[in-house]
């Protein structure tokens, strides 16, 4: 459980960041950061590739810092607008030991330290239709949560999160928020449609994830067109009900602004204690996988 | 640049149906459990001129056929003029029978056995108004071969607002599980006369009685409330939300008061083959 005995205080920045400028950007990131530093905050999400725009291509060489560096960037642009203390994520492109990655940090934020709590490296790199990633990063390898704020918290990147079995994994692990970090072009537009075919799958997921395991769900979208492709933004917050709290305009750089009563999570599990369920007898069906892949666990 | 903030405002503390689809699935609710279930083709009911009752009848001329519902208006000697003539503006309006049988004489026929130093308030008189209505109409259920249809809402069963083994005695009941707030939804989609569905509620034991003026709180206010405290909500997480805290108070004591009356009598078990306890059957299990 949180330590936190009153609503989790969330700023959810939905950045369109000048492609390909990293430090330039910082301007934008002390905007956003100056517009909230006055409120008691407690977690603020950036999107994917959140200060160098997602759709890189060879560029990433250029634009991708080491994880220190990221933690040293965010860290010290929070502590010039504000002495409050603060956790971080953030997606970024991250380069280590000659070795780039599509990652996301998590970082702890007082006037005093800037301490990584985690840095988690995407999993599931698209490489399909309108993608490319996996010709240009690594895909990262592991799915660790880390004691955040909010209590026990896992990140994952984008497709990280289509994938069933990565929050299920988190939540086997003990997530009770999930925080994704985004950034998805806009398609589909079929008649009828009120969003983009795309989000409103991104909707369907994020829903029920947070429904089946009775988790928060944080997600952030980068925003605004990228050579044509409109990163959606369409930042949101679900409850562990399954139920949208609110959901960021599309396309426009913005700050959502969400409370979480973690009290919730208790509450929902209680309805439907699927994960309580799975937690018995996961380690059983994931031999069962490995057995039939004839790898020992 | 300038950020614009967009601020998540909390889930307002409202409760809300889909009264055109729970409309077809409490019909089909009836006919499954009237019809497949017992083989039974006519429903009879308390008509109050109240719009629980109003909904329940409407729901069985669906279920039925209006000619195979018989609505009986109760009525003592208190009971208020109107609500006889809204019982049978509704009656009229789906065209199902309605009958009229005056229990003043069988309440007041127990109570003269009392005699006359006899001090009975009007909780008492109240309840055994209430279960007189369950004698007569499963007394004219079984005249026609029909079944006593409930009319006890959600709202009223989780603050105790009714008489035990009166009002909840019918062994169906399609809106038990519907707060009052839906109730009127329901009563809307099926279009039933303005006046059941605008009026105050009342219970109408007493004259001038109105149930928010007996519960100290409205059904409007009190719905939100409960749905969430059954839902775990700890009376802080409520008032997080903007409640009332007198309101969250009284809702919350009534609920807690009243869990016994939402089962049947407390058993002493003596044995390891206790019903309820061990020998446990769903209520649809075996042949009726």
């Amino acid at each position: 459980m949180s330590a936190l005995d009153r609503p989790l205080s969330v700023a959810l920045v939905q950045l369109s960041p000048e492609k390909g400028q990293p430090e330039r950007n910082i301007s934008l990131l002390t905007d956003a950061f100056s517009t909230i530093a006055g409120e008691s905050l407690d977690l603020l999400v950036l999107p994917e590739a959140a200060l160098t725009g997602y759709f890189l291509e060879g560029g990433v060489l250029e634009c991708a810092r080491t994880s220190a560096e990221m933690a040293q960037l965010l860290g010290e642009t929070w502590q010039r607008v504000s002495p409050r203390p603060i956790e971080i994520v953030a997606g970024f492109f991250e380069i280590d030991d000659g070795v780039l990655y599509n990652s996301s940090i998590a970082l702890s934020i007082t006037d005093q330290h800037i301490l990584t709590r985690h840095v988690h490296r995407k999993l599931f790199l698209p490489t399909y239709g309108l993608f490319d990633e996996a010709r240009f990063v690594t895909r990262g390898r592991h799915l660790r949560c880390y004691d955040g704020v909010g209590g026990r918290t896992a990140m994952m990147i984008c497709e990280d999160m289509w994938h069933a079995l990565v929050p299920t994994l988190a939540a086997l692990q003990g997530a009770r928020l999930l925080i994704v970090p985004s950034a998805s072009p806009g398609r589909g537009f079929a008649p009828g449609a009120i969003l983009p075919q795309s989000l409103e799958r991104w909707q369907a997921v994020l829903r029920h994830t947070a429904a089946e395991h009775g988790c928060f769900v944080l997600y952030a979208g980068l925003a605004g067109f990228e050579g044509g492709k409109g990163m959606t933004g369409a930042s949101m917050a679900i409850d562990p009900f399954g139920e949208l709290l609110v959901q960021a305009p599309l396309l426009e750089p913005m700050i959502l602004r969400v409370d979480l009563d973690l009290t919730e999570i208790a509450l929902a599990r209680a309805a439907l204690p699927l994960i309580g369920d799975l937690q018995e007898i996961a380690p059983d069906l994931l031999s069962d996988v490995y057995r039939s892949r004839g790898v020992s666990p | 640049m300038t950020f614009a903030v967009h601020r998540a405002q909390r889930a307002p503390l409202a409760l809300a149906c889909d009264a055109r689809v729970l409309l077809p699935w409490l019909v089909s609710f009836l006919r499954d459990e009237l019809l497949r279930r017992r083989g039974i083709k006519h429903a009879v009911l308390g008509l109050s001129g109240g719009v629980d009752s109003a909904v329940v009848a409407a729901l069985c001329a669906r279920a039925l056929g209006p000619e195979r519902v018989t609505a009986f208006r109760l009525p003592y000697r208190l009971s208020s003029p109107s609500s006889l003539a809204d019982a049978a503006t509704v009656a009229t309006a789906l065209g199902i029978h309605l009958e009229t049988i005056e229990i003043t004489a069988a309440v007041d026929g127990y109570l003269e056995t009392l005699g006359r130093s006899a001090t009975v308030d009007a909780r008492r008189r109240g309840n055994i108004i209430a279960r007189m209505r369950m004698i007569v109409l499963f007394d004219q259920a079984a005249r026609l071969g029909a079944l006593p249809i409930g009319t006890g809402n959600k709202s009223e069963r989780l603050l105790g607002y009714y008489t035990w083994h009166g009002d909840d005695a019918p062994p169906l009941n399609p809106i038990g599980d519907l707060f009052k707030s839906e109730v009127w939804e329901l009563a809307r989609e099926l279009a039933l006369p303005d006046i059941v569905v605008t009026k105050p509620p009342t219970a109408d034991l007493e004259a001038d009685q109105t149930d928010e003026g007996d519960l100290g709180i409205s059904y409007r206010v009190a719905d939100p409330l409960l749905a969430l405290m059954l839902r775990g909500y700890s009376d802080a997480a409520i008032l997080a939300r903007g409640a009332c805290p007198e309101d969250v108070a009284v809702v919350r004591r009534r609920l807690e008061a009243t869990h016994w009356k939402r089962h049947l009598p407390t058993t002493a078990v003596v044995s390891d083959t206790a019903i309820d306890s061990w020998y446990l059957r769903p209520v649809d299990y075996g042949v009726l």
